[in-house]
């Protein structure tokens, strides 16, 4: 049984990854004059369209996401809504944490708040995904013995590379080196792909070693 | 509470730290070798085996046999020296349209040398770092390089010893009139024929010196008893100081200079040379003293109404010319010897005198003078490398080939032309060039090998300072071993240092030079290896300590484990100390400490959800779907509570952190960069509107913060006391905010608006801050004369029960209300505790009879005297900055409440920790704490470079100067500190605060058990009285852990020094930065031992009162 769901999730980690891959590559197709650092914006959006479509087939196709109570419609539009309002509430947040961590606050809002974006797609929009919009679930989960199911330990850790990683994605920008990544917000939001990317890896070889140990309570 | 072992402790470990950095500092801070010789003109120009060899062949060819140049050029000269006349004022370019107010401004340069090119010359004069005024007279006056060191002489210039263009002036009989800034009368005391001085330490000041010499110049120039006349004029910099380089003040003070020139230069006949040029630059702040193009850049101008140069000439002359090439051209010029330690080189542009067309014989007197400036180098390298050793032998031999080759070359063509052969003009410039890179390279290698270290000097530095660390951590963490055996400890440590140093000491006295460092370092060394040998004894031999160690350390560990996993928190300061190894990170430390503090304070929230202390009943209270369980609820209720508080506690410290960033000021590594408008005093602001924007910002600051203490007080129940303190907290504090806020309103004042009340404001303005400084001192002594806080009532019997009952029912009274009844109940408890060795049926009948006296501010004994010292000193220091720097000092006072209220909150969630580690502060807050002190450094406004600091505050209620240099340094010293004072001084209330915050704390988990214990009635402070033994354990720890921090911070930038003392920036980032660091924690060490002294004071004070209490109370 285990064995099956981690290969499920190894399958669709690496779909991710490589979804990332393809949405690093793909713009250079159709934006001329297309770099990563260079458009960075452009590289930026494409990787959080990707990412988000990919995960909510991934997860709508694999059944991760907790069954609904009811199906009226009225229900589902409500729940639609409150997924977009809490990623929308995510961006802000972390947009507002970033600036308090020392962002510039006017110049570059547009570019934090991409970062904003990037950074809630890696994070909020999977909790969304995964859990529902449903905040005692999130905080639940990430709480040390929260862990239900290892969709939630591969969550866990996710979450924690991606944010992480852009929080060490802040430490070059004030070095000397004039690099194009140093400007602000590639660096981080490099950090941050690179983490979740890492996260993905990670989460399998993780819960496979550690396999023994993982009791998950029912649900 | 123990005092000695604390102090003793505190003081050991302070010493070891001291004595580190100051072997360190006396390997790293380079010196340089003064050179105590003089040249005079008849040392011989030839070494004997030439003169055998050539002039038994020449005998007519006696003209240059002396050192002085045969015939002077010029018998007089004219020296005007503008302070800070950057090369950008002296410029003058019509295709400017609209021209700053420093441009354009002096027109009689170009003037000059577009009417009459071949008399006038003007260059851009570079300077050597450091661009201060005394480094920049010593250098072109001795024609030498400073070193890092001499910086510190700014304040107490002493006269110049070696060899320098004024005692050689005056020895070859010239008459030297002075006029202008004093700091040349102290550099060059008896040497002036006449002297004007005038003070020069008032910056604010920007007319006495230059009125004072104006009033002299045009007489003594017309008088014709002088040969050199030197002017040293200090507006421009100064208005540059005051205002910054544009303001319209600085556009009158360059036209004035402007004219001044234009007069002189009027004046002047032909045989007299005027030289024009500024000592250094400055920045677009009007600063200078660091290395940066704008300030090493100054105007240098030589004008004479005879032939200057010729013009064909000078296509080819450089434009920049450094600064101690002056020392050799004005020598040769005026035909004195060059001075005997002068490594420049001279400007041959200048030198061709008489026939100005005939090319050969210029360019032969060109290589005459090159030849005797090479000769006087060469005499001062051979000298150098005598007395020190560490000149590079192998470049030495290389310079010594090079200048025999070349002298060997001008004497064959200096025959040759005496002989009327013809001159081959290729082997002549060839020769001259020869010269030049000579000179050049020996310049070079000074440059290099002034930067000269003792290695020895700095291990040891950095083996004491690791030793230091490792003691201090030790102290931190076994507190309890150390101190209960403290003196076999320190007995042992300090008798076989002691031995070790004297045996030192005697071998070096008898066989060997003396050197204290050794000395200092052995003793160090082996007290510190003494101390950790015998600690690690004591820790092994005794196993009750070492169960009790074991004990304390796993209740340690667990609760750490369970507060803040140690190993992030030890990452962090990790990562803290990394970043002073990059300089780009010290250029950007203020953006890294607050980053770092911002991670910490977020870690705390996500750490505590991780481990369910502060969500967990926030689920448990969305799960329980049991309406019977009221008591679960209600503790739902007070954890949301706690979690609100502590989401905003942290939202006001990132808030706070992010505010701070407003007030930072510019280093010149930083391109794009304005510095904060709040840095400038208000009276430079020229918008009237904002500039009371500003006054009335800076004066609410100042009152909030007295009104929060005020309410503070007020709501622990310590404002009734009839102690001195509180009178402080009454009346002396209201007075000394009214003193500030008056001084600023006066001090803004624009100097133009009020003509008629001049002498008023002049007096006003010093006596203001001086009564504060009175009011400051009068408090810190009535608060250690009589700390005690606390008001006591006799009171009438019965109420005992009802008051316990009416307490716990009040959560949401009214303070007032709450103060009435919780503060009687604090003392009755402390009473109870303090008859436990009362027979138990006694202690019943006391029970009865207790209530007869009534104390409030109990429980808060230690803090409010702490809190009052705090702002007392915020106060004073807020007076030393500039005024707008008071919104500043008011954030950190928030941030601080900030980071108090988190650590509470999260020490009051973790209930499962044991009673003997109850008041151990945790590393993670004692870090943050540390680290809010480096990040207010440069929110008040401060930068860890000498240019930057805040000489203003000397002047603050001595505008007319000082008498003598111990108050200024101290009040600068305050001003540049002030962080690390503050936060040193409130230090022990990381200790406090949990006790403080308890009562809100307990009661709820009081009502959470659903039982009511009488354990645990609120006794806040008491409980530290109550065990004295941890009490003094756990300060003792926090000091240590609080010093160990900054410790480790200071080891991580000297050893920054230390590997990359070679790098480019070393003088530039990291010497800098390591000094402040080490007087930082200078001041610290020094500020945690006065709040220590302070709580043994209130100790003391506390245990009289009692004393006094019990025989009328067992009446």
């Amino acid at each position: 049984m285990k064995d099956i769901e981690i290969k499920g999730m190894v399958s669709a980690h690496a779909i991710i990854a490589i979804t990332i891959l393809l949405a690093t590559l793909a713009p250079t197709l159709f934006v001329g004059n297309y770099s990563v650092y260079g458009t960075h914006l452009v590289w930026l959006y494409s990787c959080c369209s990707a990412v988000a479509a990919v995960n909510i087939a991934l997860y709508a196709l694999l059944g991760v996401s907790p069954t609904p109570k009811r199906h009226t419609l009225s229900y589902k539009v409500t729940k639609l809504f409150r997924s977009f309002m809490y990623f929308g509430f995510s961006c802000l947040i972390f947009h507002g944490i970033v600036v308090l961590y020392g962002a510039p606050l006017i110049e570059s809002a547009l570019e934090t708040f991409s970062f904003a974006v990037l950074l809630s797609t890696f994070t909020t929009l999977r909790c969304i995904c995964m859990l529902g919009p449903n905040v005692q679930a999130w905080i639940r989960v990430f709480s040390k013995n929260g862990a239900m199911s290892i969709w939630d330990t591969s969550l866990q850790i996710t979450t924690l590379c991606s944010v992480i990683g852009a929080w060490f994605g802040a430490f070059p920008i004030p070095l000397d080196w004039d690099r194009p990544w140093q400007v602000w917000p590639v660096s981080c939001t490099l950090g941050a792909t690179f983490g979740f990317v890492m996260g993905l890896l990670v989460a399998p070889s993780w819960i496979y070693w550690y396999r023994k140990h993982l009791t998950y309570k029912s649900k | 509470m123990k005092k000695l072992p604390l102090l003793t402790l505190i003081s050991w470990i302070c010493f070891l730290f001291y004595a580190g950095i100051g072997i360190f500092l006396s390997g790293f801070l380079l010196v340089k070798v003064e050179v105590n010789r003089t040249s005079s003109c008849r040392d011989p120009l030839f070494s004997e085996n030439w003169s055998l060899n050539i002039y038994s062949k020449n005998v007519s060819q006696n003209q240059l046999v002396d050192f002085c140049w045969s015939k002077p050029r010029f018998s007089r000269a004219v020296i005007l020296i503008i302070d800070a006349l950057k090369y950008d004022f002296a410029q003058f370019d019509s295709k400017v349209k609209d021209p700053q107010h420093f441009q354009n401004k002096i027109k009689v340069f170009s003037e000059y040398i577009r009417s009459s090119p071949a008399n006038s010359r003007l260059y851009a004069f570079r300077a050597d770092p450091p661009t201060t005024t005394m480094q920049r007279i010593k250098g072109f006056s001795t024609g030498s390089l400073p070193t890092f060191v001499d910086i510190g002489n700014n304040f107490a210039s002493s006269a110049i010893l070696e060899d320098n263009l004024i005692s050689q002036m005056q020895k070859n009989g010239k008459r030297v009139v002075f006029m202008g800034d004093d700091t040349w009368d102290s550099l060059f005391p008896k040497h002036f024929q006449q002297s004007f001085p005038f003070p020069s330490f008032n910056v604010k000041d920007l007319h006495t010196v230059d009125n004072g010499i104006l009033k002299h110049l045009y007489p003594s120039m017309k008088r014709k008893d002088w040969d050199i006349i030197i002017a040293h004029f200090l507006g421009v910099d100064h208005c540059g100081h005051r205002y910054g380089p544009d303001h319209p003040a600085m556009a009158e003070k360059l036209t004035q200079m402007d004219q001044v020139i234009r007069s002189v230069a009027r004046l002047i006949e032909n045989d007299t040379l005027l030289v024009v040029f500024g000592d250094h630059g400055m920045t677009d702040t009007g600063d200078h003293g660091g290395e940066s193009q704008k300030e090493t850049d100054a105007a240098l101008f030589l004008y004479t109404p005879s032939m200057l140069v010729s013009t064909e000439q000078g296509l080819a002359e450089p434009m920049v010319v450094p600064q101690i090439d002056l020392t050799p051209t004005l020598a040769l010029l005026l035909g004195i010897p060059i001075p005997y330690s002068s490594i420049g080189k001279v400007m041959v542009q200048l030198i061709p005198s008489g026939d100005l067309f005939d090319h050969n014989a210029q360019e032969l007197q060109q290589a005459e003078a090159l030849f005797v400036n090479a000769k006087q180098v060469n005499r001062f390298l051979e000298t150098y490398s005598l007395v020190a050793k560490h000149l590079p032998q192998e470049t030495l031999d290389h310079l010594q080939d090079m200048y025999l080759k070349a002298t060997k070359n001008y004497i064959m063509l200096r025959d040759a032309f005496a002989t009327h052969s013809p001159l081959n003009s290729q082997e002549l410039k060839k020769l001259i060039s020869d010269f030049h890179v000579y000179l050049v390279s020996v310049q070079e290698m000074c440059k290099v090998s002034w930067a000269q270290f003792h290695s020895l000097q700095i291990i040891v530095g950095i083996i004491v300072l690791v030793g230091s660390c490792v003691v201090c951590f030790i102290v931190s963490e076994f507190a309890s071993i150390v101190e209960s055996s403290y003196k076999e400890l320190l007995f042992l440590a300090v008798f076989t240092g002691a031995f070790a140093s004297g045996t030192v000491a005697i071998f070096q006295f008898f066989w060997l030079e003396f050197e204290a460092f050794s000395v200092l370092g052995t003793f160090t060394v082996v007290a510190q290896v003494a101390f950790l040998w015998k600690f690690n004894h004591l820790k092994n031999s005794n196993r009750y300590f070492l169960n009790r160690a074991v004990n304390i350390i796993n209740t340690a560990l667990k609760g750490e484990l369970q507060m803040t996993s140690p190993l992030i928190v030890f990452m962090v300061f990790l990562l803290r100390c990394a970043s002073l190894f990059s300089d780009s990170y010290i250029v950007a430390e203020e953006q890294v400490v607050s980053f770092l503090l911002s991670s910490l304070g977020l870690f705390i929230l996500v750490h505590l959800t991780w481990y369910g202390n502060l969500l967990h009943s926030f689920i448990d209270g969305f799960k329980t779907t049991n309406p019977g369980m009221s008591s679960q609820q209600m503790a739902f209720v007070k954890d949301k509570k706690t979690m609100h508080v502590l989401v905003a506690c942290v939202a006001l410290l990132m808030f706070s952190l992010c505010l701070s960033h407003v007030f930072h000021g510019c280093r010149d590594e930083q391109v794009i960069c304005t510095p904060s408008l709040f840095l400038a005093p208000l009276c430079t602001l020229q918008d009237v509107q904002l500039r009371n924007i500003h006054y009335v910002l800076s004066v609410c600051s100042l009152l909030t913060s007295y009104y929060l203490v005020r309410r503070w007080l007020c709501y622990y129940g310590n404002f009734n006391s009839h102690s001195l303190a509180v009178f402080v907290a009454r009346f002396e504090l209201p007075l000394l905010v009214v003193c500030i806020c008056l001084f600023w309103a006066v001090s803004s004042t624009p100097e133009e608006s009020f003509v008629n009340w001049q002498q008023f404001i002049r007096l006003a303005s010093s006596v203001f801050p001086r009564v504060a400084f009175v009011l400051f001192c009068l408090g810190i002594a009535a608060v250690f004369w009589n700390p005690l806080t606390v008001f006591v009532k006799p009171k009438v019997l019965s109420e005992e029960g009802p008051i316990t009952q009416s307490y716990r029912a009040s959560g949401c009274v009214s303070p007032q209300a709450e103060l009435q009844h919780l503060i009687p109940h604090i003392y009755q408890c402390m009473r109870r505790s303090y008859q436990v060795p009362k027979e138990e049926g006694e202690s019943l009948k006391d029970e009865y009879y207790q209530p007869t006296v009534e104390a409030f501010g109990l429980g808060t004994v230690y803090s409010a005297p702490m809190l009052l010292i705090l702002v007392l000193f915020q106060l004073l220091l807020a007076l030393l900055h500039p005024e707008g720097l008071a919104l500043s000092f008011l954030l950190m006072l928030l941030e601080a409440f900030a980071i108090l209220q988190i650590h509470s909150k999260t020490s009051s969630l973790y209930r499962c920790r044991l009673y003997s580690d109850k008041f151990s502060v945790p590393w993670c807050v004692v870090l943050m704490w540390a680290l809010a002190s480096t990040q207010f450094f440069y929110a008040t406004g401060h930068l860890p470079t000498f240019p930057s600091i805040q000489w203003n505050a000397a002047f603050i209620g001595f505008s007319e100067g000082h008498s003598n240099q111990v108050l200024p340094a101290l009040l600068v010293l305050l001003n540049t500190f002030s962080s690390c004072i503050l936060l040193a001084v409130s230090c022990p209330l990381l200790l406090f605060w949990p006790l403080i915050c308890e009562p809100s704390n307990t009661a709820k988990s009081g009502s959470k058990l659903g039982e009511l214990k009488s354990d645990n009635i609120p006794v806040m402070e008491m409980k530290l009285r109550d065990n004295p033994e941890y009490f003094s354990r756990a300060l003792l720890q926090l000091m240590a852990r609080y010093l160990f921090i900054h410790g480790a911070q200071l080891l991580a930038s000297v050893c920054a020094a230390a590997i990359l003392k070679r790098h480019l920036m070393v003088w530039k980032v990291f010497a800098p930065k390591l000094l402040f660091e080490a007087s930082g924690f200078l001041v610290t060490s020094l500020f945690v031992i006065i709040s220590l002294i302070l709580i043994m004071r209130v100790d003391v004070c506390l245990t009289r009162w009692v004393k006094q209490l019990i025989p009328v109370d067992s009446r």
